[in-house]
Formats: C-alpha cells, structure tokens, sequence
C-alpha cells in the first residue's frame, strides 16, 4: 500500500511524525512525499524498512540520521542530506548542495547528478557513490567508508583523509594534504564493482583511479607542520 | 678586608624562570606545549566581588528555618520535556576518552545522587554514563564521534557544541596513547593515532544553518528534548542573541577558565574572555530578546565555591556548570599522589597533561591500571557531597540577602572590590554607586 502526503496540505511536523511512526512498525509500508517545496529536515531520523519516494526538491538534511529507510529524491537536496546516515539506501536523482553524507556511518547515498563541496566529509563509514562530478575539500577528515567518483574531483579532495577509500573515474583538480593516489587490488576492484551494481552506474573499476590516506599526519609531528 | 655590599640576583618579570623555562621547551622540542585545564593566569573572577547581604533596607531569611529553593527547570521554551534539576549546578561535557570510564561513571552517580545532570563529550554516550545518570546531556559535538541517532533518543536534552572557554575557534586533539581498542572502536579510527576534534560542524555554518540543525535535531527527537546551544567566552551578547535567534531552548557559556582535555597551552591562556567579564552581556543579549528566564542561561568556567555559584546566578545566569572542580572533587590532583606527580616532573595542584593518559588519580586516563585506582562508587559519594556544599553555601548567601529561591539573587546584592571586576559585572565599586561604562556618568 502506498500512501501519499502533500505538503501543500501537510505540515512537516506531521510528516515526519507519519513516516518515523510507521518506521518504527517495522513495517515494509511505501509513502509518497508531494510538493515538497524545498522543506528542509524531511524524511530525517526513520529507522525501519520504509520505501519513501519525495516527488520534488528538497531543502537541508534530508534523510538525515537515516536507518534502513529507503529514501529517494525525485528533484535535488539540499546541504548535509542523508548526513550521518546509518544504514539505508538514499537516492538522489537530481544534483546534492554542500556536505553529502557528512558523518554518514554505513548504507549507501547514491547521487545521480552532481554533489557540491565537501562532499563526504568527516564520513565514518557510508558508501556514497556520485554518478556526476563532486566540489572542493570533498572526504575531508573521511574515516572510513568508501566515496566513488564517476566524474571529476575539485581541490583538495581527501585532505586529512584517515582511512576512507576514494574512487575517481574523472579528473582530480587537487589532492589534500596526506591523501595519495594507491594501487588498484583486486579487492578493490571487487569493492567497486559491487557499489557500482548497487548504484546502477554505468561504468567499469578498471576506469577508476584509488586515493587514499598516506598516513603520514596519524601523529603529530613538528616535521610535518607545514602540511598543517 | 670589609666585602664590597652585592645587590640580590634579580630576576626578570619579563623573563621570569617560568617563562624562560618555556623557551627552554619551545627550544628543545620545536612544537608548541599541549596541556590539559583553563586557564591558570589570574584574571578578574568572582572572588572580586562580595555579597551585601541584608541590612534595614532588607531583611535576612533563617538559615535553619526557612526555605530558600534551589530547583532550576531547562528548556522551558520549545522542549517537551524541560529538564527539572534539584540543585542549580551540572556537571559540564567531558568526553569518554579523556576520561576514564571509571571516572564518567563517577560523574553520573554523584550527580544523580545531587539531582542533577552530567553531560556526554567527544567520543560519544557510554553505557557507564548513561546507566548511572538520571539525567544525561548528550553533546553534538563538530567531530561527531560515537554520534549515532539512538543515543540522541536516549538521552535528556542535547547540546550543539559550538565553542568552549578553554579554545574558542579551536579544536581539540587526544593523543594516541589515549586511543584503546574502545575509544577507537566508538570514534571509528584505528588504535593508537591522534584524533583530532574538528572547530566547527562539518555540516553548517553560521546561525542560519544552525537554526535549521536544530530544527532537524528537533524533528528526529519529536521535539521531546531541550536544545542548549554551547559557547565559549567569546563575543557573549552577540553569540547569545544569535544562539536564542537559532531556535535554541538553554544557552551554556563558558568563560576561559574553563577547561579542555587538551590544546594549546597559547590557546588556553590567550583566547577568550574571563567568565565575569561574559555574564553581563550575555544576559543583556537575552534581556534585549525579552527571553531572559524563558531562555536558560548556564554559566561555567572556574566555578569552585557556593559563592561562585551565587554570584553567576545574581549577575543572571540561571544555573551553572563544572568541570575541573568535579574533576578535583573526584580525586584530580590529590596530594595522596605527590610522589607520582613528581615522577612525572610536576606537583599536587599542577598536573595539567591529562592528555598523555598518565594520570595517577585513574581519572583522565585510558590506562587500565590506573583506571582502577578510581572507585565510582566512592567517588560519585565525594561528588555528591561537594555538589551539597555548593547548593549549601549558595542557600546560605541567598537566604543572607533575603532571597527565598536562589534565582531571586540580583546585581543590587553586589558590590565589587576592584575597578575591573565594578566594569566586568556592571556592579558599584564597593563604597560607591558607580562603576566604569555606568550610564550616565
């Protein structure tokens, strides 16, 4: 059964007081989210199987906190959607503002378009794959979890990076400090391969260039002050 | 032969030993000194002023007889569930990482047995905090550390770090010899590397994001829990006024003698404005608003005594925090100690490298050891009691100046003993009726 809720009509409040009600029954239910209007902090903190389907663009946090929810935005969303998700698949069919996935600690958030800066930032453990091409400083501080790239990279991607893997097809303008390019294994090559599936992405591994943490700030050292 | 009269050594103000000695490190070392605390310089503090008390223009309660209440409720003003707390001290964010396990547990059994709340830190909630608190602020700090949507559920309000006294605009490091096994597994990095704290949120900036974080904390919350909104003695009235601007139920300002785990020594001790000097306009900010009361003001950094907590609370704050008094209370730098600080190349009172996990109190450490020097239990008992003494002594103060509830303290009880601390608080000069930047003159 799907049920629709229009936010011409319906308050945010109450929208989301449905979908975490119905996310904490646990039950496999689908909702339609009409006319959103940009609203910020739709769809954020549900934690069950729910099927969430936003027909428009979305403003700030959307599927923010996100557990086992399956969320997708027929438009564009805005800063910080899907950040510090914790499992569930998050959708975008549109473009993605600043902060994708910051903090993001597992599931996968799929951006078919573009994502703006710092994309990734601080992640703890999400895959975030983006079909289009990601802004500056994007996986800054990453901790783990796995950033895929079918485009381009802007400035200092990965600066300060720990040990989150970083997939780029495209070009990289830059690299932040500590982050380097690393051999492709095999496991990576599987890695990717299987985020790529799950995004529905139409590309091969073996196009993808690896970035990773060189380790070399993981301890103060006055040697390195100037990377600082 | 008669000797010639020598004058004595002199030594330098400017290049005092301490200081010297500095140069000696920074030379030696080429990095900067890390330390754990506030800061330690004298500045303007509340010892600067004194209580009037009640004369023929106001009569004094009994102190045995009649009441003087102490209960402060937070989060009146969009919280479904304010948080209702006997006493009008809480114990400040201290995270679990630099502080042994042991010790947070400490924390929250004193408080709870206290009626009051702890508060959560970097590096996320623990079972041990969270099982023996009653009440449990849980911060939402810029590194995110251990956040996770169900603890942000569990616990009783939440607080957006945005600054602290000890390092406005700064961030905060612990070093690898603190990063076991559990503290790396909450704050998901490998063992044993140094973890920096980010300075600012990774996902807004400026009061206009915040306002819709907040909002978004709110709505994965249903909007049960109270939002307090940390800053550091920075810019109070601006920083207040835009906090309440953001949505925010309870505002925590620290002043710099509030402590960290660590940074930079140059950072604590010159960054930030003393606590007295960010009371005033803070509460100003709040006047202005027409929030005063409806918008809770803690106050914290280098509260020690029941006066301090009086003098906060009649300057306008509605309760306070502590941190390195609650640390002390528990067993930070007792003398029973000594020989070990002095192993470590330092005294009683003075053990400030909280951050290289060493501590021989087991209190800001990661090492198993020592950790088990600290016994919650009997710890939680010493907290509580201090906890009893400040309320205590603040009662008394209060019922002194004919106040039956704490929060009926008000500036006209004070007066203050030095030209810095009449400016700071916008008190009289003790024997006058006029303070520096007072209207009118």
């Amino acid at each position: 059964m799907t049920t629709t809720l229009d936010m011409t009509t319906t308050e945010l409040r109450e929208v989301n007081t449905t979908l975490q009600a119905a996310a904490k029954s646990q039950a496999n239910e689908a909702y339609v989210i009409t006319n959103p209007r940009g609203s910020h902090a739709m769809a954020c903190g549900l934690d069950g199987p729910l099927t969430v389907t936003i027909k428009g663009s979305t403003g700030y946090y959307c599927a923010g906190m996100n557990k086992k929810a399956a969320i997708t935005v027929e438009g564009s969303a805005g800063p910080g959607v899907a950040e510090n998700m914790m499992s569930g698949i998050v959708t975008i069919e549109g473009d993605a503002s600043q902060y994708a996935g910051a903090t993001g600690h597992g599931g996968l958030l799929n951006i078919k378009g573009n994502a703006s800066s710092r994309c990734g930032i601080s992640m703890k453990g999400i895959d975030i794959v983006v079909h289009g091409s990601i802004g500056h400083m994007s996986a800054f501080m990453a901790q783990k979890g796995n950033l895929v790239v079918l485009g381009d990279a802007g400035d200092a991607l990965g600066d300060s990076l720990y040990e989150a893997r970083l997939f780029v097809r495209g070009n990289v303008k830059s690299l932040g400090a500590d982050c380097v390019e690393k051999e492709m294994r095999p496991e990576h090559f599987e890695l990717l391969k299987d985020l790529l599936e799950k995004a529905g992405a139409d590309a091969r591994p073996d196009e993808f260039k690896r970035y990773g943490s060189a380790r070399q700030l993981y301890h103060f050292n006055i040697d390195n002050a100037d990377a600082y | 032969m008669d000797k010639t009269p020598q004058t004595e050594p002199r030594q330098s103000w400017t290049f005092s030993n301490e200081i010297n000695s500095e140069i000696r490190r920074a030379a030696a070392t080429g990095i900067y000194d890390i330390r754990g605390g506030g800061a330690k310089r004298r500045v303007p503090h509340f010892d600067d002023l004194l209580f009037l008390g009640a004369s023929v223009s106001r009569y004094p309660l009994e102190g045995y007889r009649e009441k003087c209440e102490t209960s402060v409720t937070l989060g009146t003003r969009f919280a479904k569930k304010p948080i209702e707390l006997k006493i009008p001290v809480t114990i400040a964010g201290m995270s679990f990482g630099a502080l042994s396990g042991n010790a947070k547990e400490a924390l929250g059994r004193g408080a709870t047995m206290a009626g009051t709340s702890t508060t959560t830190g970097d590096g996320g909630m623990t079972e041990e905090e969270r099982g023996h608190s009653e009440k449990l602020v849980y911060q939402y700090l810029p590194s995110r550390y251990g956040m996770n949507p169900d603890d942000l559920r569990r616990a009783d309000a939440i607080e957006v770090v945005v600054g602290q006294g000890a390092k406005p605009g700064g961030g905060g490091m612990l070093l690898g010899q603190k990063i076991t096994e559990r503290v790396a597994g909450m704050r998901d990095l490998p063992e044993g590397i140094d973890q920096r704290s980010a300075c600012r949120h990774p996902d807004w900036t400026g009061p206009d994001d915040l306002e819709i974080k907040i909002l978004e904390l709110r709505e994965i919350t249903n909007w049960e829990k109270p939002i307090y909104v940390k800053i550091g003695g920075a810019r109070p009235y601006y920083d207040t006024a835009l906090a309440v601007k953001a949505g925010a139920d309870v505002v925590v300002l620290d002043g710099m003698q509030g402590g960290t785990a660590a940074t930079q020594d140059v950072f604590i001790e010159h960054v930030g404005q003393p606590t007295l000097a960010c009371i005033r306009p803070a509460v100003q900010a709040l006047q202005d608003l027409g929030l005063h009361r409806e918008v809770q003001l803690i106050v914290s950094g280098g509260i020690r005594t029941g006066a301090d907590v009086a003098k906060a609370l009649a300057l306008g704050a509605d309760a306070v925090a502590i941190g390195t008094a609650a640390l002390v209370a528990i067993g930070d730098n007792d003398p029973k100690w000594e020989s070990e600080y002095q192993k470590l190349g330092t005294t009683t009172g003075a053990y400030d490298d909280w951050h290289e996990g060493r501590d021989p109190a087991g209190i800001t450490t990661q090492d198993p050891e020592l950790m088990a020097r600290l016994d919650p239990e009997a710890a939680g008992r010493r907290l509580r009691n201090y906890l009893n003494v400040l309320t205590l002594e603040c009662q008394t103060l209060a019922r002194a100046c004919g106040h039956n509830h704490i929060h009926n303290l008000e500036p006209e009880d004070l007066c203050a003993l030095t030209m810095e601390a009449a400016a700071m608080a916008q008190v009289p000069l003790a024997g006058t009726n006029w303070y520096p930047g007072k209207p009118g003159f």
